[in-house]
């Protein structure tokens, strides 16, 4: 069947919804980017069903502080972990201008 | 006490009043930079100071009244005067205004007094507004945006990356059904945010009301199928203010979240008054500057782009044109980040290599998101992100809607752009040289991306910039 030239609207999340999921090292390289731009890594989760809302859960409290790359590694896998059928997204989160300057789900339920 | 003066009438040269070259401006002035150019054999310390009365408290004749106040508090004083880099016929004069001259909020006011009479002086061959210093004082009386760079994110759930938009095309013409199609098309496809074309208001082809009805159901559908959240600029501009607020309303009966405003055309009263009502209601509001060229693009007449993006943002916008550099419209690069930076940053320092002459203290003021749009195209995407950075709006008219297989694939091949552009950014890799490695390799997963840049591999708009910067 030729389905060359047809569109299929996709369900996607957002930011980097439209490229393919990004490997654990390429995750890696966006949490050098936060961590060297001073903003703090956050993470939520939340089911497919109710992805639209403005709040998902977050996961703890935002990291803080926390520039050591194997420690939020540590929690993105141990969210997942706790919540396999959920959503989780990583933010990196700026108080200067309470905006999120990363943000992209990492693991799609 | 002092005695007072006695009145003498007659015509007095205008630098024995408004020529103060030992004059230290107050934190409170509003300071002007003008670019001059005066008729033959006048000094130019006469020029400067009869720019500066005709702009403020001055006429050309002295007239007794003038001895019922205290015009030493109130007038404008020409404080500055320097060579104009690599035009020997032109140079700057810097005008410090008292703040009482202006009234409270009110950026009409302030150009009625700064562009009014004074451009056609008959002792000026010609003249540029080139940047405003508006105090914080006087900004702290003005609305401004109606939500906001950080606001706009946050209705919106757009965060980490520029917005994504088109203009619908064709401009003229569709009927509304039709033209809901290519909205929901483009949205469908990737798509954040589509648009008015400026020109559309309502015409025989298309009411507008007509129009609103489609487009909500364009883009409540996208919303519901995609799982994003979606929008499309309804242009409320219109021949009357009482017409702009009926489709305002009705806009906001259908749970709109933007709406669009020709600031020029439209004029600063119908657009500050439009952005109060947008800001009591929730919505956001888009700024269109159609004319803007006739007023900003003359490098010896006229009204620099800069003043009119700072003049709006105090008006009130959320989002606001700014051309695109790369595309199919004028635009110098570092003017452009020069103005880019008045829209969305709380304080900008004078640089004159970016064209700013003053340092500017915007305070609390929310920031306006930069709009670009006009002739480009997926090949353009690593440039606009680097030029531009998150805060924008990246537009592709042409560059969406003329993929060869419909506006929902060409959305998508510009959102791939994007978010490859994006992640390799943010990677630390150098997007604007490696651009062809960086959305090549981003094709091979998207075949929509690969037929745009074959469709759109030769496109250039490589002219000269007629209004540039001046400096050597």
């Amino acid at each position: 069947m030729n389905t060359q030239g047809d569109y299929q609207t996709k369900s996607t999340l957002e930011t980097f919804g439209f490229i393919p999921k990004l490997t654990a090292e390429e995750v890696q390289r966006q949490i050098a980017y936060m961590v060297a731009n001073g903003w703090s890594p956050a993470i939520e989760h939340e089911h497919p069903n109710n992805k639209m809302e403005t709040y998902w859960p977050m996961w703890k409290l935002p990291f803080f502080g926390e520039t050591n790359m194997a420690n939020i590694l540590g929690e993105l896998e141990a969210c997942r972990r706790s919540y396999p059928d959920h959503n989780i997204r990583l933010i990196g989160y700026d108080a200067y201008t309470q905006s999120q300057p990363v943000c992209f789900v990492v693991y799609e339920a | 006490m002092s005695a007072s003066k006695a009145y003498e009438a007659g015509v007095k040269e205008y630098r024995d009043k408004y020529w103060t070259p030992d004059y230290i401006p107050l934190d409170t002035d509003l300071l002007a930079c003008f670019k001059v150019i005066g008729q033959e054999g006048v000094p130019k310390e006469e020029v400067a100071a009869a720019v500066a009365a005709e702009s403020s408290t001055g006429t050309w004749s002295t007239v007794w009244s003038e001895y019922l106040t205290d015009l030493e508090f109130y007038k404008g004083r020409a404080y500055r005067i320097e060579d104009v880099p690599g035009d020997p016929n032109a140079f700057y004069t810097f005008i410090a205004y008292p703040l009482d001259l202006f009234e409270e909020g009110s950026v009409v006011n302030v150009l009625t007094s700064l562009v009014g009479n004074v451009f056609g002086f008959k002792a000026l061959r010609s003249l540029r507004l080139e940047d405003i210093r508006f105090p914080i004082a006087y900004i702290k009386t003005c609305g401004g945006p109606p939500a906001g760079i950080q606001l706009e994110r946050d209705r919106l759930n757009k965060y980490g990356r520029p917005l994504l938009g088109a203009t619908i095309k064709p401009k003229l013409g569709l009927s509304a059904k039709n033209y809901g199609r290519a909205v929901y098309e483009c949205l469908r496809g990737g798509l954040d945010l589509t648009k008015d074309d400026e020109n559309i208001n309502s015409q025989p082809f298309m009411r507008w009301r007509d129009r609103w009805d489609f487009v909500a159901e364009a883009i409540d559908k996208a919303e519901r199928e995609t799982g994003e959240r979606k929008g499309h600029y309804l242009n409320v501009t219109a021949s009357t203010p009482e017409e702009m607020y009926k489709r305002a309303e009705y806009a906001k009966e259908l749970n709109m979240p933007i709406i669009m405003h020709d600031f020029l055309t439209g004029g600063f009263t119908a657009n500050t008054g439009l952005a109060n009502w947008c800001r009591d209601n929730g919505i956001l509001l888009h700024i269109h500057r159609a004319m803007h060229a006739v007023i900003d693009r003359n490098p010896h007449h006229g009204i620099h782009f800069r003043v009119l993006a700072k003049c709006l943002r105090l008006s009130g916008g959320d989002q606001l044109h700014t051309g695109t550099v790369v595309g199919k419209l004028e635009g110098d690069r570092n003017s452009t980040l020069g103005f880019v930076d008045q829209l969305r940053e709380s304080f900008v320092p004078e640089d004159r290599s970016r064209g700013v002459f003053f340092d500017q203290d915007w305070g609390s003021m929310p920031g306006v998101f930069a709009v670009a749009s006009g002739g480009i195209h997926v090949w353009h995407m690593p440039a606009l992100v680097t030029i531009f950075g998150d805060d924008s709006v990246l537009q592709f008219g042409g560059g969406t809607q003329g993929h060869p297989w419909g506006n929902a694939a060409g959305a998508c091949a510009n959102r791939v752009a994007l978010e490859a552009s994006v992640k390799a950014r943010n990677e630390g890799r150098e997007i604007e040289k490696e651009a062809r490695d960086i959305l090549t390799e981003a094709a091979k997963h998207s075949p929509e991306l690969a037929i745009a840049m074959e469709t759109w591999k030769e496109i250039k708009f490589e002219f000269d910039t007629v209004d540039k910067l001046d400096v050597q």
